[in-house]
C-alpha cells in the first residue's frame, strides 16, 4: 500500500505545483491545501501503514495486546493538520485583503512595494474593494 | 515626509546640544580616571617580570567550549609580555592624552570607552594561549579598531577608511580563522603551549602549506604589508591618539605578534624565510619611499610606520638569534618613538592647526618641551647613539649579516630603509621646529601637561633604554626572543660594539639618510610627478574592487529578484526537482518497488476519488467547483486514515476539512471568479515541471517506505503509555504528555495565526491602507 | 442567511455539538477525542450559530472575545507545562491525583495533562472562531 500512497502523493504533488505556478493567488491558495494534504500523508506512509487495529490500549492492559497502527506520524500528522488549517486561513484572509487594497488577485500585477513598469501590465485599475 | 523631518529636527538638534552639554560639563574627568585602568594593567603585568626573565612562563585557563576544544586559557612568556607591557604602557599615555587633546569632545565618554574596549582586545589576543580565543579577540581588535578609525562619523573619508579597514582585515581574519582550525587539527590540540612543541610534525604534514598562506594572509593583511598596506596610511582619518596607539604601537603589531608567536611551529621552512623575507623587504623600501613623498606629518609618520612592520616582517623570516633579537628591539623601539612622534604630531596640530610642512617652521620657541621630546624620538628612530633606535639598528644590520639565506638582500633592504628613516625623522620632527617665522593659521603655543607629559616619558624611555640597555635586555628581549625561537637564548644589549661591519653600515646610512634629507624637496616633486603617472595604486584597486563587487550584487539582483511570484516558485521548484533527483539516481535509492500488494476495491475507490478531486481542483473555472474538489481530496485522505487505524486523525481532518470549506466559501463572496489561467503559452512549461516534482517525490517516498523500519520510538510509546502516563489513546498520550511541549508551541502557532488575521482584517476596517 | 428552520435547529444543534465537543475532550485519553478535535467541534458549532443567527448573536452567546480564549486556553495550557516545574520535575511532565482511589477502583483521575488538553480545546475554540467571525463580519 506504501507504493500507491508514494503515487498518490505525487500525483498531489504534481497538481499542487501546477496550481502554485498559476498566476491566480487564489489558485496558489488551492495549491497549498493540496500540498498539506500530500505533506500529511507522506508523513502517514513514511511511518508505514497497517491495516491494523487503531493505537488504542485495551482496558486492563499494559499494553497493546497485537500490533496496532504506528501512534508517531498519527499524533504529528494531527498537528500538522490544525497548523496547516492556521496558515491556510492565514493566507486566505491575506489574499483577501490583498484583494481589498491591490484591486486584483493575480500575483504579476501585485507591485505594490516593487513597481515595476515596463515588464508585467501594471495594475493601472484603482483599488475597488476597499473604497466604500 | 516634510512634516516628519520638521519634526524630528530640533529634537536631534535638542540632543545634540544636551549631550554636548554634558559631555563639557563631564570634563576629562571620567578619562583621567580610565587612564588608571592601563596603568593598573602594566604594574600588575610588570610583577610577571621576574618569572619570565628565569624563562619561565604562566598559564591560567577555564573551559569555555569543552566539547570543541576550546577554552578561555592565556599565557605568558617573554613574547606576550613584551607586547602587554606595551599595550598597556602606551595605553596609559594614550587615554591621560586623549583626555585633553579631545577635551570637552560631545563624544568623548563613547571615544574612551572605544580606547578601552580595543586595549582589552588587544591584551587578550597577545595573551591568548587557545588558538579560537586569539582569534576572538583578533576578530575584537578589528571591530573597535572600525569604531576608532571611524570615530568622526560626519566625515565621509573616515566612514570610508573604517570601513576599508575592516573589509580588508577582516578579510584577513577569515583566512586566519581558516588557517589556525587547520593547525589545530593538524597539531591535534587548540592550545598554543602544546602546538609550539609539535614544530616539526606541522612543517612536515601535508596541509602545512594551505596553513602557512591562510596564517600569512591574516597576519600581511592587519600588519599593513604591500600589497595590502594601503589601508594603513587612510586610517590615519582617526584622531591622532587614536593613530598613536592602533597604528604605530599596538593594532597593526598583532600581525607581527602573530608572525612572532607561530615562528616555532611554522618557520624554518623556504616558503617561510622566502615569504617573509620578500615580502618584509618590499613594503620596507617602498613604505620609505612613499614616506618621503608625503607633505602630511602624519601621512609621513603613517608610512613609515608600514616600513618599521615590513622591517619586522623580514627578521621574522630569519632563524638566527640575532637577527630575531633585531626584530624584538626594534619593535620595542619602534612603538616608543612612534608614539612620541604621533603624540608630538598631534600637539603641533592642536597648537597651530595644520600639519602640513610647508608651513611649519620655527616651533620650537613656542613649544619648547614637545620640541625636545620630538627631537629625543626623532633621534631615536633615525638610529643616532646613545638612543635605544641605535642599538636596535646596530642589531638589526648584524642580524641581517647574519641571515644565511639572503644577506644582501636584508641588509641592502635595511640599509636603505634606515636611510630614508634619517631623512624623514628630520623631516617630521626637526624642521617644523627650526627656522624662520611659523606660518600657521593659528599662532603656535605650548601643549597643557597632559599632551606633553607622554611624549616626554616616551622618548626618555628611549633614551633611558639605549644608555643602559641591560634594563630590558634580560627580562623582556632575551625571554622574548627564546619565546619566538622556541629554545632558550642568551641575548645581549650593547650600545658600543666596537668597530665593525655593523657600525660601518650605520656611517654610511647616516651620510646617506643626511644626503636623501638635502635633497628632499627635490625628490619628492619627482616622486609626486612620478606618482601621477602611476597608473594602479591600492587604494584605486581597492576602490575597483569594491565597484566590482556592487555591480556584480546588482548583475545577480536584476537576474534572481524579478518580483513575480511564479518565478521565485519556478526556480524553487527546478532546484528541487534537480537537486533531490540528481541525489536521488547518485546515491542509488532509486528502486523499483519490490511488489505492488494486493489492494482491495475500496482501497481503489478512495485513491481513484482523490486523484479525481486533486485533478478537478487544477482544471476548474468555477470557484465553487473548485472548493468541492478541494473537499473531495481532503475527506479522501480522511478515509485513508480511517482505513489505516487513524481515527483520531480522521476526524481531525473532515471537521477541519469542514471549516476550511466555510472559510473559504465566506471569503469567495467578496473574491472575483476564477479566470482560466491556460492561455498563457507557458501552461504547458509549468505543468511539465509539475509532473516532474511529483515523479521527484514519489520516487523520494518509495525510497524512504523501501528501506528497514526502525518502530522503536513508537514501541516505547506503545509500552510506557498506559503505565506511566495512564492513557490508553496512545495518540492523544503523545500529544498532550510524551510531547506536550511541541504540541504547546504548535497551538501558540495556531493562536498566532488567528490573531495575525484578526489584525489583517481589523487594520483594514480602521482605516488602515499599506 | 436568516431562515427559521436553520435558527430552530441549530439551537438545538449547537447545544448537542458544545455537550459532544466536552465529552470528545475529556474521554480523549483513552479513547479517539481529544482537546484538538474537542476544539475544533466546539468551533464549528458556534459558527453554525453564527450562520444562523448572526455574529452578533453568536459573540453575545459566546460572552468572551475568542481572541481572549484563545489567550486564555494558552495560559492554562502553560500553566500546566509549568506546574510541573513548580514542584521539582522537568517542565510539562504530567501530575496526576486519583481522587478517592481505593483498592481496585483508582477513582477519579486528574491530571495536569487534562488541564493541558483543555489549555488545547480552548486555544482551538478561540483561534478557529477569530478567524470565522471576523472574516464573516468583514464580509
Amino acid at each position: 500500500m506504501e507504493t500507491v500512497l508514494a503515487v498518490l502523493v505525487g500525483v498531489l504533488v504534481a497538481a499542487s505545483v501546477y496550481l502554485m505556478l498559476a498566476r491566480n493567488v487564489l489558485r496558489f491558495l488551492f495549491g497549498l491545501v493540496l500540498l498539506s494534504n500530500a505533506a500529511n500523508l507522506t508523513i502517514f506512509a513514511a511511518g508505514r501503514l497497517t491495516e491494523a487495529a487503531p493505537p488504542l490500549v485495551p482496558e486492563g492492559l499494559p499494553g497493546p495486546p497485537e500490533m496496532v497502527a504506528n501512534a508517531l506520524p498519527q499524533a504529528l500528522i494531527l498537528t500538522a493538520i490544525v497548523i496547516g488549517f492556521g496558515l491556510l486561513a492565514f493566507a486566505l484572509v491575506l489574499v483577501y485583503r490583498g484583494y481589498q487594497s491591490l484591486g486584483t488577485l493575480e500575483s504579476d500585477a501585485m507591485r505594490y512595494a516593487e513597481p515595476v513598469a515596463d515588464t508585467q501590465p501594471a495594475p493601472a485599475t484603482k483599488p475597488e474593494g476597499g473604497a466604500p | 515626509m516634510d512634516s516628519l523631518s520638521a519634526h524630528s529636527e530640533p529634537k536631534t538638534k535638542a540632543e545634540a546640544a544636551n549631550t554636548s552639554a554634558q559631555g563639557s560639563a563631564e570634563g576629562s574627568a571620567p578619562v583621567w580616571l580610565a587612564a588608571l585602568l592601563p596603568a593598573a594593567l602594566t604594574v600588575g603585568l610588570s610583577f610577571a617580570l621576574p618569572t619570565v626573565a628565569q624563562g619561565d612562563t604562566i598559564r591560567i585557563a577555564y573551559d569555555w567550549v569543552p566539547s570543541l576544544g576550546v577554552s578561555l586559557s592565556f599565557l605568558v612568556d617573554g613574547l606576550s609580555l613584551t607586547f602587554a607591557l606595551l599595550i598597556a604602557g602606551i595605553g596609559t599615555v594614550i587615554l591621560l592624552y586623549s583626555g585633553s587633546y579631545l577635551a570637552g569632545h560631545p563624544r568623548l565618554g563613547r571615544f574612551t570607552f572605544y580606547l578601552l574596549s580595543f586595549m582589552v582586545s588587544m591584551l587578550g589576543l597577545v595573551l591568548a594561549d587557545n588558538l579560537i580565543t586569539l582569534f576572538v579577540f583578533w576578530e575584537l581588535t578589528t571591530i573597535t579598531s572600525y569604531l576608532l578609525i571611524g570615530f568622526d562619523h560626519a566625515s565621509a573619508k573616515a566612514r570610508r577608511s573604517a570601513l576599508q579597514a575592516l573589509l580588508l582585515t577582516g578579510a584577513g581574519g577569515l583566512a586566519l580563522l581558516a588557517g589556525l582550525i587547520l593547525l589545530g587539527l593538524t597539531a591535534g590540540s587548540f592550545e598554543l603551549s602544546a602546538i609550539i612543541a609539535q614544530g616539526d610534525a606541522v612543517r612536515a604534514h601535508e596541509l602545512y602549506l594551505p596553513i602557512l598562506v591562510l596564517v600569512l594572509i591574516g597576519a600581511f593583511t592587519k600588519s599593513a604589508q604591500v600589497p595590502f598596506h594601503f589601508w594603513l596610511p587612510n586610517a590615519m582619518a582617526a584622531p591622532t591618539p587614536v593613530s598613536a596607539y592602533l597604528h604605530s604601537a599596538t593594532m597593526v603589531k598583532a600581525g607581527i605578534y602573530l608572525l612572532a608567536r607561530m615562528h616555532p611551529v611554522l618557520s624554518g621552512t623556504d616558503a617561510w624565510i622566502w615569504s617573509l623575507t620578500l615580502f618584509g623587504a618590499v613594503t620596507a623600501v617602498w613604505a620609505s619611499i612613499l614616506a618621503l613623498r608625503q607633505t602630511d606629518l602624519k601621512l609621513a609618520l603613517a608610512y613609515t610606520t608600514v616600513m618599521a612592520l615590513g622591517t619586522l616582517t623580514m627578521f621574522l623570516g630569519a632563524e638566527a638569534t640575532v637577527a630575531v633579537a633585531a626584530a624584538v628591539t626594534f619593535l620595542i623601539v619602534h612603538s616608543l618613538y612612534k608614539a612620541a612622534l604621533f603624540l608630538v604630531i598631534g600637539n603641533i596640530d592642536h597648537a597651530t592647526g595644520t600639519r602640513e610642512v610647508g608651513q611649519l617652521r620655527g616651533l620650537a620657541r613656542f613649544m619648547p618641551v614637545t620640541a625636545i621630546a620630538a627631537a629625543a624620538a626623532a633621534l631615536s628612530m633615525a638610529g643616532f647613539p646613545p638612543f635605544l633606535g641605535f642599538i636596535g639598528k646596530e642589531l638589526k644590520y648584524e642580524g641581517a649579516l647574519a641571515i644565511a639565506s639572503e644577506p644582501l638582500l636584508v641588509a641592502g633592504a635595511a640599509v636603505l630603509a634606515n636611510a630614508l628613516m634619517v631623512a624623514v625623522a628630520g623631516i617630521v620632527a626637526l624642521r617644523p621646529f627650526y627656522g624662520g617665522e611659523p606660518a600657521t593659521p593659528r599662532r603656535p603655543h605650548e601643549a597643557p601637561l597632559r599632551q606633553w607629559i607622554g611624549p616626554a616619558v616616551l622618548a626618555a624611555l628611549g633614551l633611558t633604554f639605549g644608555i643602559a640597555p641591560s634594563l630590558i635586555a634580560d627580562s623582556l628581549v632575551q625571554p622574548a626572543v627564546s619565546a619566538i625561537l622556541g629554545r632558550p637564548e642568551t641575548v645581549k644589549l650593547a650600545l658600543w660594539h666596537g668597530v665593525n661591519l655593523p657600525l660601518l653600515l650605520s656611517l654610511f646610512t647616516f651620510a646617506l639618510g643626511l644626503l636623501i634629507y638635502a635633497g628632499h624637496l627635490r625628490i619628492r616633486r619627482r616622486l609626486a610627478a612620478l606618482g601621477e603617472r602611476l597608473p594602479l595604486t591600492g587604494d584605486t584597486a581597492w576602490d575597483r574592487l569594491l565597484d566590482g563587487v556592487k555591480a556584480l550584487a546588482a548583475i545577480q539582483t536584476d537576474l534572481l529578484q524579478s518580483g513575480v511570484l511564479r518565478r521565485y516558485l519556478f526556480t524553487i521548484f527546478v532546484s528541487f526537482a534537480l537537486l533531490v533527483g540528481a541525489s536521488l539516481v547518485i546515491t542509488g535509492a532509486l528502486r523499483p518497488p519490490t511488489a505492488w500488494p494486493e489492494l482491495m476495491v475500496k482501497h481503489w475507490v478512495v485513491v481513484a476519488l482523490i486523484v479525481a478531486g486533486a485533478c478537478m481542483t487544477t482544471v476548474a473555472y468555477s470557484r465553487l467547483a473548485a472548493v468541492c474538489a478541494l473537499g473531495v481530496v481532503g475527506v479522501g485522505v480522511a478515509l485513508l486514515f480511517v482505513m489505516f487505524g487513524a481515527p483520531d486523525v480522521a476526524i481531525t481532518q473532515l471537521l477541519v476539512e469542514t471549516l476550511v470549506v466555510v472559510l473559504v466559501a465566506v471569503a469567495m463572496l467578496r473574491l472575483p471568479s476564477l479566470r482560466p489561467d491556460s492561455a498563457r503559452p507557458n501552461r504547458r512549461r509549468d505543468a511539465t515541471l509539475a509532473v516532474a516534482v511529483g515523479v521527484v517525490v514519489s520516487a523520494t517516498l518509495l525510497a524512504v517506505t523501501e528501506a528497514p523500519f526502525d518502530r522503536s520510538i513508537t514501541t516505547y510509546f506503545e509500552q510506557t503509555s498506559v503505565p506511566e502516563a495512564f492513557g490508553r489513546n496512545i495518540v492523544n498520550v503523545i500529544l498532550v504528555d510524551f510531547r506536550a511541549l511541541d504540541t504547546f508551541g504548535e497551538v501558540a502557532v495556531v493562536a498566532v495565526a488567528a490573531i495575525a488575521a484578526f489584525a489583517l482584517i481589523r487594520g483594514a476596517a480602521r482605516g488602515g491602507r499599506p | 442567511m436568516k431562515s427559521l428552520i436553520l435558527s430552530a435547529a441549530t439551537r438545538l444543534l449547537v447545544a448537542l455539538m458544545l455537550l459532544f465537543s466536552v465529552y470528545m475532550l475529556l474521554r480523549g485519553h483513552n479513547d479517539p477525542g481529544g482537546g484538538f478535535i474537542g476544539g475544533l467541534i466546539a468551533g464549528i458549532g458556534f459558527a453554525l450559530y453564527a450562520m444562523a443567527h448572526g455574529t452578533e448573536a453568536a459573540r453575545r452567546a459566546l460572552r468572551l472575545d475568542p481572541g481572549v480564549i484563545a489567550m486564555l486556553g494558552l495560559g492554562i495550557a502553560l500553566l500546566a507545562g509549568l506546574w510541573s516545574a513548580l514542584v521539582g520535575d522537568a517542565p510539562f511532565t504530567g501530575q496526576w491525583w486519583f481522587i478517592g482511589a481505593e483498592e481496585g477502583d483508582k477513582g477519579l483521575p486528574l491530571s495536569t495533562v487534562l488541564l493541558f488538553d483543555i489549555g488545547v480545546y480552548l486555544v482551538v475554540v478561540g483561534a478557529v472562531l477569530t478567524l470565522v467571525l471576523t472574516l464573516e463580519e468583514e464580509v
